[in-house]
């Protein structure tokens, strides 16, 4: 009897903690680089090196991360981070940031394309990702509009079978674009597999303000003081760690 | 019509054949969305009335334990009514006492509520031989034997993957369910899909863009304006290959005339690019199309914002009325239009007669009746980085997707509406899918007045105003229009309010257990009352504040509609509930 008895405080000591240290991380089931449900993604990695910091189970959520996606997951209660949000994202209370990229021009090695002001900007067919929101566009979207570029430029919904960005470099791999402005990580990734060129890409005079660098943390619901907190210092004692996953990705940092 | 007023004892038979427009004798149901294929949204029931409306009591409710926007219209018909619940898209029939006769569940994607834009919303069903039939978020067309509630077949037409999503009512026509789909901001590419009626097989797709073979696009098409003239135009007026995800969805109403055999329905806003990066007039999106039914061929087109600038939709319904203008009785199509102007359109030929201001517009200097076209303000064109204030109306419109009331008794169209303006500009760092984005940081507000909904009856052939009544809140919900010469709508606090059809005077109001922004309707029960029901149940995309817990902190949350929305949650909570109302 006293022998149930204790087995049943047992397991319930191990259930309540169990529960009280499972991180659960709501994550893109096919989003590579960043995230895939096979656990590929250079953010399913962090968040297993941040989990084991924090002695907490890991557990993913696997969800879109679309539009509204901060109300309809964390919100919900369905998870208990993202880990990439833009520094600074006001929907949710951030973890200082664990990386900087930028966006970055993607083209042929053969043919590079450095700079919005190239002279026959206008004429080549470019790739960019189109976030789809009204009236939102990428930076890149921006700058080519600034610069006339618009005949020939081709967006790439964020909606569709595999990232944006692996459809862009798959075109421009195959000659069916001259160049995509993609960006960071998400380029860095692909072009790297597609032996293709990558360089940071600066706003236009005409947008100056307009950002192309951002840097990205991870994002628990606003009032989680005490997590956020606890992600933070696991960030700073897991750095070398965290860099050295980023590098094997390719992601393209900047200071 | 004040002859008829002379005479209100007359038996109805013979009063309806005094009156012109009087199109059919009042069967007491409410089998389409919008009453009738005119959209009037009117009832020939007569038994409540300016004189006795104020003793009108709840004579049932019915709670539907969804908690989003309730937009939908109960459907009437063979004694049973039919209600279709925002997702996950539940079917009641209920008998005519509130009694479940059955219920159906089509099992609607989950992941679904992550692509609709603004709330997860449905229009409701449609009635026709038998059958219910209605759409789901995850983009599935159902028919339900209307008696049991068995499925009797579903097609799958769109993509959730794509952010594609459907939330229209249907409307059959001629053996054909028309549906339409949602998702313009996301670059899914507009279309209208008919599917036999007994089958569910496509019968024709017309989609909004593309190559004039895409768009049914052939020779009968004769569109009035040059602007719209020409081959091809989906695909020429847009850059490189942005057609393809243009938007121009097809999410609002339906109406169809059967003496000229056309259906009419609205193109929604170009997408996903922002306006500078899609120069051209980005065909067919923001106008209206004329098709016939059996085919789906264009008859002619109107695009009421070219190159849209501002997310006006061009969705909302069509009613079909005659009307004296200009000493001639005319078959015209009146238009309360989301960029501000209420247009008077020859539905035979596409030409506008008049395009009238309804609300404070700051956006178009107005409409050149001889191009047709709409003049934009220069100085109120969103450009990021830069901060244009006042823009007005604001996205959402002047009108959105809640259908307005005609009657033919008093000659007015019934319109709720919003009163809204907004500031956009300055880079806001946005995220979606692993890519930080920068977007026209909109924060939308109270129009000239301070009130921020307004109720407008309004007179198409004096082109201006009769009357209309302030509320603090957007009406987001439909208009309903009977012959006891009264007007319904509801408010976002929970007020459901009948007004008199002549002056706009209050004779009742009833607070329901959430907002409101369904569409009212009226029935003959089966003890041969009359009935008026309405779903309550805030949300949407003004009411999405409340049903989807946004953090009002954040102003420029649902896409800048929670700013002006911050107090809603002082006034209602969420829930969706059925009221339905009787005189003792």
């Amino acid at each position: 009897m006293s022998l149930r008895f204790l087995s049943l405080l047992l397991l319930v000591g191990v259930v309540l903690a169990a529960e009280a240290k499972d991180l659960r991380v709501c994550a893109e089931p096919d989003n590579l680089p960043f995230s895939h449900e096979d656990g590929s993604g250079f953010e399913n990695r962090i968040a297993a090196v941040l989990a084991q910091e924090i002695e907490a189970g890991l557990r993913f959520e696997w969800q879109p991360q679309r539009r509204a996606f901060v109300r309809k997951t964390l919100g919900e209660g369905l998870c208990d981070a993202w880990m990439g949000v833009p520094a600074g994202f006001e929907r949710v209370l951030a973890t200082r940031p664990y990386y900087r990229s930028t966006y970055v021009f993607v083209f042929p090695k053969t043919r590079p394309l450095l700079s919005f002001e190239a002279q026959d900007l206008r004429a080549l067919r470019i790739g960019v990702q189109l976030p789809g929101n009204d009236l939102a566009a990428t930076p890149p979207g921006h700058a080519l509009a600034a610069k006339g570029a618009v005949e020939k430029v081709v967006g790439y919904t964020v909606y569709g079978e595999r990232p944006a960005a692996a459809r862009i470099v798959d075109a421009v791999a195959k000659g069916e674009l001259d160049a995509g402005v993609v960006w960071g990580p998400a380029a860095g990734f692909f072009a790297a597999k597609a032996a293709l060129g990558v360089a940071h890409a600066k706003a236009p005079a005409e947008l100056d303000g307009l950002p192309f660098e951002f840097a990205i943390s991870i994002g628990v619901k606003r009032g989680q003081k005490a997590l956020r907190d606890e992600l933070d210092a696991a960030l700073e004692k897991r750095k070398p760690e965290i860099d050295a996953i980023l590098a094997d990705y390719a992601v393209p940092r900047v200071r | 019509m004040l002859k008829m007023e002379a005479m209100p004892r007359l038996p109805f038979v013979l009063a309806a054949a005094l009156v012109v427009h009087a199109a059919v004798a009042e069967d007491g149901e409410w089998r389409m969305p919008a009453k009738d294929y005119a959209s009037t949204r009117y009832s020939g029931l007569d038994e409540i009335n300016a004189a006795n409306v104020a003793k009108l009591k709840p004579a049932y409710s019915f709670v539907t334990g969804v908690e989003r926007g309730h937009e939908a219209a109960p459907i009437v018909a063979a004694g049973t009514m039919f209600i279709v619940t925002p997702w996950p898209n539940k079917v009641y029939a209920l008998d005519l006492q509130g009694k479940i006769r059955w219920q159906f569940d089509p099992k609607t994607s989950a992941s679904a509520q992550g692509v609709a834009c603004c709330d997860v919303v449905n229009r409701g069903a449609v009635y026709d031989a038998g059958r219910v039939f209605f759409n789901t978020l995850d983009n599935q067309t159902i028919a339900l034997d209307a008696k049991t509630g068995k499925e009797l077949w579903r097609a799958k037409l769109g993509d959730i993957a794509r952010g594609e999503t459907m939330t229209m009512a249907p409307l059959v026509v001629k053996g054909k369910v028309l549906v339409g789909n949602s998702g313009a901001e996301l670059g899914v590419r507009g279309w209208l899909t008919a599917l036999d009626v007994a089958t569910g097989k496509i019968a024709w797709r017309a989609y909004s863009t593309g190559p004039d073979k895409d768009v049914l696009i052939g020779k009968d098409f004769k569109p009035f304006y040059s602007g719209d003239q020409g081959s091809d135009l989906g695909v020429k007026s847009w850059p490189a290959e942005a057609w393809k995800i243009g938007g121009g969805t097809v999410w609002g109403w339906i109406s169809y005339d059967p003496d000229l055999n056309l259906i009419y329905y609205g193109t929604a806003n170009p997408g996903p690019w922002n306006p500078e990066q899609r120069p051209g007039d980005n065909k067919w999106t923001a106008g209206i199309f004329a098709r016939v039914p059996e085919t789906g061929a264009a008859k002619w087109f109107y695009q009421f914002s070219p190159h849209d600038l501002h997310d006006y939709d061009a969705v909302n319904e069509n009613v079909l009325v005659e009307l004296d203008i200009g000493k001639q009785k005319r078959k015209v199509l009146l238009r309360p239009e989301r960029n501000g102007y209420v247009y008077v359109m020859d539905r035979a030929t596409g030409e506008v007669l008049s395009a009238t201001p309804y609300v404070h517009i700051t956006s178009t200097l107005g409409v050149d009746l001889k191009s047709g076209r709409l003049r934009y303000n220069p100085a109120k064109e969103p450009k990021v980085g830069r901060v244009i204030r006042d823009i007005c109306p604001a996205s959402p419109g002047a009108k959105d997707w809640q259908p307005s009331a005609w009657s033919p008794r008093t000659g007015l169209l019934y319109i709720p509406h919003q009163n809204l303006c907004q500031d956009a500009g300055t880079y806001e760092v946005s995220y979606i899918a692993g890519t930080p984005y920068v977007g026209a940081d909109v924060v939308m507000k109270a129009g000239p007045g301070g009130h921020r909904g307004e109720f407008t009856a309004w007179d198409p052939v004096a082109a201006k105003k009769a009357w209309s009544v302030k509320e603090r809140f957007p009406v987001w919900s439909g208009a309903l229009a009977t012959a006891g010469d009264l007007v319904f709508y509801g408010t976002m606090e929970g007020d459901f309010k009948a007004l008199d059809a002549k002056t706009g005077a209050l004779l009742w109001q009833f607070k329901t257990g959430s907002g409101i922004v369904g569409q009212p309707v009226s029935y003959r029960g089966p003890d041969g009352k009359q009935y008026i029901a309405v779903l309550s149940g805030v949300g949407g995309w003004a009411g999405a504040v409340v049903s989807g817990d946004l953090d009002v902190r954040d102003g420029t949350a649902a896409l800048g509609f929670a700013n002006a929305m911050r107090d809603l949650s002082r006034h209602t909570v969420k829930g969706g509930m059925l009221h339905v109302f009787a005189l003792p």
